[in-house]
């Protein structure tokens, strides 16, 4: 018996019909793994192996230097500003898709993915064209004083952009499962719009909506191509911190670049451990739900 | 008995689908009312309607002789019961059944007592602090159902209540809901697609087909009067027979017409059990089909298949049996429109005196 012989503890035991032969079971374990440590673990152990090489002391200084510190102050400045307007425009943008009945619906639900499938660098270029000196409103800006491109403003703006989908296309298929019918229970017993969003449907969408802000937020502090366009590479000024460790690489400061990258490394595994938990609670919820 | 409500040329389209075409209705005060129909037949935008869910293109809605078109549903005094429940799944028995009187701002020792009566009238004492997830079907309507009640709405709508819980528990349920409706003394509006439903549970039922009203009456005077072939066949169960002036006692029909043919108004039996053999046919036994209380046969007689009820104490048929068919009563319609008739051939032509 093939399932015997090799019991695997995690799988639940299989039809002994649909279940490949030993060899061909672990060969393919086997390959995956390999390839996950090739691709994933290992880059992953070099960021923090190379950040560390010189010691302790010469990676605090690296991530404690004025200007990287200056470019983590940026980049966490973009993400208040970004993750808090996409929150908004998401939960709005799901609402308006799942609970109405409008024309353009579906232009508008192909609208929201734009941004996926356009190219960082155009996405850039697009504020550049729009706001630059030679752009459609950069004479009339710079006339009053504001600039936008090569300053807070433009790099906030390409980050928005980037990162104006996942908040919404997290939220639309949830609220879509869950239909209108709390909603218009709410309604006839004489509840109003804001009561209804905070007590029904908030606390409907909760798990979800926590989860697109965690992606929301790991790309908007990762995001390198849009905002390089617009940021001008000022160091010290408008260098994000993506900006500021391919500055340092290209200098050769491969110490201060890896201790600096190791900081967005961290914040990818606490967003995939937040992410887990709360795919966990949303999978309770969901179980639960109906 | 004053109106409660009148509905007046109500009319609603979804795009180009015509839903709900120029609907009159009147319901009132404190009655049970059906509203029957197919799917599609746009009985459940008519209660979406009620509700000021949906806004009618053309008609008036009046509560108690008031117009309430411009009405939002907040302020209508309606209490919504879902197929689905729709219960707030987040919140606990007792928070849902409080809902609607947090909105009102009652007090908080209001709110306790009064969800706590409901509880207690809807058997659900023990369950307050339960989330909806861990509640049977039966049970989560209940709640939907003192939820409702809990702000006291003039007017109570339910949209396809028992459509979603298991056959056992929706009978119990329909007969709970039936009393307990008469104990509150609510006027009440149910939706359904199920005619035995509909008859069991109503006081009075309004039949919809195709977005129009096609009668209003007693489930009684419905089944005895139907005024349209669609309510004679969606009412009961019936058979159609073409050419229903072939038969014995129904000559001289009206022309180009057919018949419905209700099982109970039909009998079949052998010469011997037979009560009026002038009156009857020949046939020949296709099928017999056990119904619990009676037997259900099926006979080809007249180049027609109709069935007729046998009680079970009377001698057993079994398919290929000669028999005779003694039709009733039965609908005859034609492209104008219907009428009930009786066998004519049922008066004995030689009447002995004893």
């Amino acid at each position: 018996m093939a399932l015997t012989d090799t019991p695997v503890p995690t799988a639940k035991p299989r039809a002994a019909h649909r279940t490949e032969a030993p060899w061909v079971r672990w060969s393919l374990i086997f390959l995956m793994m390999a390839f996950l440590v090739l691709i994933l673990i290992l880059p992953l152990i070099t960021v923090f192996s190379e950040a560390f090489n010189n010691g302790i002391s010469v990676y605090l200084d690296a991530i404690t230097e004025p200007d990287a510190w200056a470019a983590i102050r940026l980049t966490l400045t973009v993400a208040a500003i970004a993750v808090p307007l996409n929150t908004i425009f998401g939960v709005a943008a799901a609402w308006a898709i799942s609970k109405f009945r409008f024309r353009g619906k579906q232009v508008l639900v192909t609208l929201i993915d734009l941004p996926f499938a356009i190219s960082p660098v155009i996405s850039g270029l697009i504020f550049v064209l729009l706001f630059g000196s030679h752009g459609l409103f950069g004479p009339w800006l710079s006339e009053h004083g504001f600039k936008v491109i090569f300053a807070l403003p433009g790099i906030v703006l390409a980050t928005i952009f980037i990162t104006f989908p996942f908040v919404a296309r997290e939220l639309v298929p949830i609220m879509q499962a869950q239909g209108n019918q709390e909603e218009e229970a709410a309604v006839s017993m004489g509840a109003g719009g804001w009561r209804i969003f905070w007590k029904v449907t908030l606390p409907n969408i909760k798990w979800g909506l926590l989860y697109g802000i965690i992606l929301c937020n790991a790309r908007a502090m990762g995001e390198f191509g849009a905002v390089s366009v617009v940021s001008g590479h000022i160091r010290g000024q408008t260098n994000t911190m993506p900006l500021h460790i391919e500055i340092l690489y290209n200098e050769y400061q491969f110490t201060a670049s890896f201790a600096v990258a190791s900081l967005l490394v961290l914040l990818a595994l606490v967003t995939l451990a937040v992410k887990s938990i709360v795919e966990w609670q949303q999978r309770k919820a969901e179980t639960h739900g109906g | 008995m004053t109106m409660h409500v009148t509905v007046e040329g109500l009319s609603k389209s979804f795009g180009r689908f015509p839903a709900v075409k120029d609907v009159h209705f009147q319901i009132r005060q404190g009655q049970l009312v059906g509203l029957l129909g197919p799917s599609g037949s746009g009985k459940t935008t008519v209660l979406r309607m009620l509700a000021g869910l949906e806004t009618p293109d053309a008609g008036d809605i009046r509560f108690h002789g008031r117009r309430v078109n411009h009405l939002l549903p907040q302020e209508r005094g309606i209490g919504l019961v879902f197929q689905n429940y729709a219960l707030f799944r987040h919140m606990t028995v007792f928070e849902n059944i409080a809902f609607g009187l947090k909105v009102q701002k009652r007090s908080k020792e209001e709110i306790k007592r009064r969800v706590e009566e409901l509880l207690e009238r809807t058997g659900l004492s023990g369950l307050a602090h339960r989330l909806p997830h861990q509640l049977s079907g039966g049970q989560r309507q209940r709640v939907a159902f003192a939820r409702a009640l809990a702000p006291e709405p003039q007017l109570l709508l339910l949209d396809e209540p028992f459509a979603a819980i298991d056959a056992k528990v929706r009978k119990e349920l329909r007969a709970w809901l039936k009393s307990m409706i008469r104990e509150v003394g609510i006027t009440s509006i149910f939706v359904t697609h199920d005619q035995e439903e509909a008859v069991e549970v109503a006081d009075e039922i309004i039949i919809m087909n195709q977005g129009k009203v096609e009668q209003q009456g007693t489930p009684i005077d419905i089944y005895r009067n139907p005024e349209t072939v669609f309510v004679a066949g969606f009412i009961g169960e019936s058979t159609v027979i073409e050419n229903d002036g072939r038969w014995k006692g129904f000559e001289n029909p009206l022309p180009g017409s057919k018949a419905l043919v209700r099982p109970e108004n039909v009998e079949i039996g052998t010469d011997k059990d037979i009560s009026l053999p002038n009156a009857a046919e020949k046939g020949i036994v296709t099928d017999v089909i056990f119904r619990g209380a009676n037997w259900l046969v099926v006979v080809e007689a007249r180049d027609s298949i109709i069935t007729g009820y046998r009680p079970l104490d009377k001698e057993l048929l079994k398919p290929g049996d000669e028999v005779l068919v003694l039709i009733h009563r039965l609908y005859e319609f034609n492209d104008q429109g219907m009428q009930v008739r009786e066998n004519g051939a049922k008066i004995d032509p030689m009447p002995i005196y004893i």
